[in-house]
């Protein structure tokens, strides 16, 4: 679909907005709230109920009177409910990293911002199987008083949106003006826009597919048996070892980072530079950067993520198909049960999601005579791009959302 | 030497045929000064997105390809109610017509429009495209097949200026209607009013309207308009 959008400014990336500057939301609190119980449990795809359920999620700026003005935000594999601010509960939480940045989307949600939580009610909860707040498989399971390992049920996109949806009936909002995620964040977006049309206006869907190509699955499918080989993984039930599964969760996170970049912009980060104090050392020890940059990623990862969540996310990733979930294999078929006005946004050197990927979901829409707006951003940064162009998915945000209700 | 003689032909030429007199008076206004670039000004524009408006059954759908930043559907939104759909290959363009509140698709029309199923708009807009694109009687076929009515506009290069401008210069004009160099021209299928009525005759293709502009204002198409319209719009159908 071509001619994409030239990047005119490079991601150098600003400093962060202090908790105190206008621009940002502040200090955060993460709350909590059960969303399924023995009485009403949740249904999931995969046959079963589960119960109970708590999630963990975040709220910013203030929920209108008439209850019109939420946007839902996605996250994506890693991520978690603390999309903008400053976690105070950090250390309450030992979640440590969140003590030197804010949430992973600042830059996009806070006053004045794309997402302006000045004019919205802005609402992102950590999804079902992860590790930060919502019930998962590090979670207790009550029939044992053990955390559940792989006694947890694998759970599919299709269950992650079904819970969300629970959380806008308990915060009591009947439609959201937008709900808006990248990469498995948007398909979220994409199963929200097709399993409840009703409950949304607009979808932003960016740097992601209906569905992952052959490529995403082999690659996941490394990354986890990297874990589970993983002699310290003990079928899942690690939690009260004294090691934990840190290289095979390591290696997974490893070949992720790799599909987040592009040859360029690995090139660009790391080219073929050699540690400090370089030269080859005739040795197996790290000696490129970007060797350096990948043991260190894998490092940080592994402290802060759960290994048995990366296995039923990933999982949950690779299932998603709403052309067999909806349209009997045709996706343009899923798409005529979508309502409202959709944007979709690819990245040109995404390898992950690629442009040509994210354009079967915009076919299929236009197929089903539903208004949407795709543009193919030109980056050189990979599937990462949608966090880091931030000056055009700014504009394209701000755009679609003024322009909802405006026009037809 | 060369500019002399040039200036010679001119005066020449105004002594000997004076119906030329205006053109040259124009011609010797332009001073080759045109040959840069000039600004696509929002009055270029203006004259058949009045009478698209006009032409347009209110609360009909609308595809509009080549619909930069989206300006054409969100005045047929906000006066005839339409339900529009853009497409832009222009990234910048694009988002524009998004900051507009405007669906747009970022797609070369040259790359295919086969996602767009048959008939699903009432109207497919061809605004100042068709001379841009690679291949324009695919384009045009896939206007027609996607919509139940095409309209489709164009700067006429059989134009009493363009003419003149080749004969007596000798280079490829540069008009308000056709502002670039030859080497920028994003036109690169220029045609005259004649040469799309006759495409029209060849296909099978319905004539249900036909305009043009000169001077500034409209009027339904006349045969004289192959030299004097500046512009033409045709209102197609199979």
């Amino acid at each position: 679909m071509s001619d994409p959008v030239d990047a005119r400014t490079g991601p150098e990336r600003r400093e962060p907005d202090a908790p105190d500057s206008p621009r940002s939301v502040g200090w955060t609190r993460p709350q909590h709230v059960r969303l399924a119980d023995a009485e009403n449990p949740l249904p999931l795809d995969g046959g079963g109920l589960l119960a109970p359920v708590d999630v963990e999620f975040e709220t910013y700026g203030e929920l209108s009177p008439a209850r019109d003005n939420a946007i839902l935000i996605f996250h994506a594999l890693s991520g978690d409910a603390h999309v903008a601010g400053w976690d105070e509960t950090w250390r309450e939480y030992g979640r440590n990293w969140r003590s030197k940045r804010p949430g992973w989307w600042d830059e996009m949600v806070g006053p004045g911002k794309a997402f302006d939580t000045d004019r919205y009610f802005v609402i992102c909860a950590n999804g079902l199987g992860s590790c930060y707040g919502t019930t998962g498989p590090s979670s207790t399971d009550h029939e044992t008083g053990r955390p559940f390992g792989l006694r947890y049920p694998v759970v599919t996109v299709g269950d992650w949106v079904r819970l969300q949806v629970r959380l806008l009936d308990h915060l009591g909002i009947d439609k959201l003006v937008a709900a808006s995620g990248g990469s498995l964040g948007g398909q979220q977006a994409i199963e929200l826009g097709l399993a409840y049309p009703e409950r949304v206006e607009g979808l932003i869907v960016l740097a992601a597919a209906a569905r992952l190509s052959t490529q995403g699955l082999a690659f996941n499918y490394v990354a986890r048996h990297a874990i589970t080989n993983d002699p310290r993984f003990h079928g899942g039930d690690y939690y009260d070892q004294f090691e934990t599964p840190d290289g095979g969760l390591g290696i997974a996170r490893m070949i992720g980072h790799i599909t987040y970049l592009s040859e360029t912009s690995m090139w660009r980060k790391f080219a073929r530079r050699w540690q400090a104090g370089g030269g080859p050392g005739y040795s197996f020890d790290i000696e490129f950067e970007v060797e350096s940059y990948l043991n260190h990623q894998a490092e940080a990862f592994s402290e802060r993520f759960d290994a048995n969540s990366y296995l039923y996310i990933t999982k949950a990733a690779d299932y998603y198909d709403p052309a067999e979930r909806y349209g009997e294999g045709d996706l343009a078929t899923a798409c005529r049960r979508a309502r409202g006005k959709w944007l979709v946004a690819s990245f040109t050197s995404d390898w992950l999601y690629t442009p040509a990927a994210c354009q079967e979901l915009v076919h299929a829409l236009v197929a089903s005579g539903k208004p949407v707006s795709y543009i193919n951003i030109h980056s050189s940064y990979g599937h990462d791009a949608f966090l880091l162009e931030v000056e055009w998915v700014d504009r394209l945000v701000r755009g679609f959302l003024a322009g909802l209700g405006n026009h037809g | 030497m060369a500019e002399q003689t040039h200036r010679e032909l001119i005066e020449q030429l105004m002594r000997s045929r004076p119906h030329f007199a205006e053109a040259i008076a124009y011609l010797a206004s332009l001073d080759t000064g045109l040959h840069g670039e000039l600004d696509l000004s929002a009055e270029r524009r203006r004259w058949d997105h009045e009478l698209i408006t006009q032409l347009i059954a209110p609360g009909s759908s609308v595809l509009d390809i080549g619909c930069g930043d989206g300006e054409l559907l969100r005045k047929l939104h906000a006066e005839k109610q339409v339900r529009g759909q853009g497409v832009e290959k222009t990234a910048e363009l694009a988002v524009q017509a998004v900051e507009r509140g405007v669906p747009v698709i970022q797609l070369d029309v040259d790359q295919g429009l086969a996602g767009f199923p048959d008939a699903s708009f009432d109207y497919v807009v061809l605004e100042e495209t068709l001379q841009t694109v690679g291949q324009p009687a695919k384009v045009l076929g896939e206007v027609l097949r996607i919509g139940r009515e095409g309209i489709v506009s164009f700067p006429n290069f059989g134009n009493w200026w363009v003419r003149t401008q080749l004969l007596i210069e000798g280079r490829m004009p540069v008009t308000p209607k056709f502002p670039f160099t030859w080497h920028g021209t994003p036109n690169i299928h220029v045609l005259t009013v004649r040469d799309f009525e006759g495409w029209c005759e060849s296909a099978g293709v319905t004539v249900r309207a036909a305009y043009a502009y000169a001077d500034g204002q409209y009027h339904e198409l006349i045969p004289a308009d192959n030299v004097l319209a500046e512009e033409a719009l045709f209102v197609i159908s199979r």
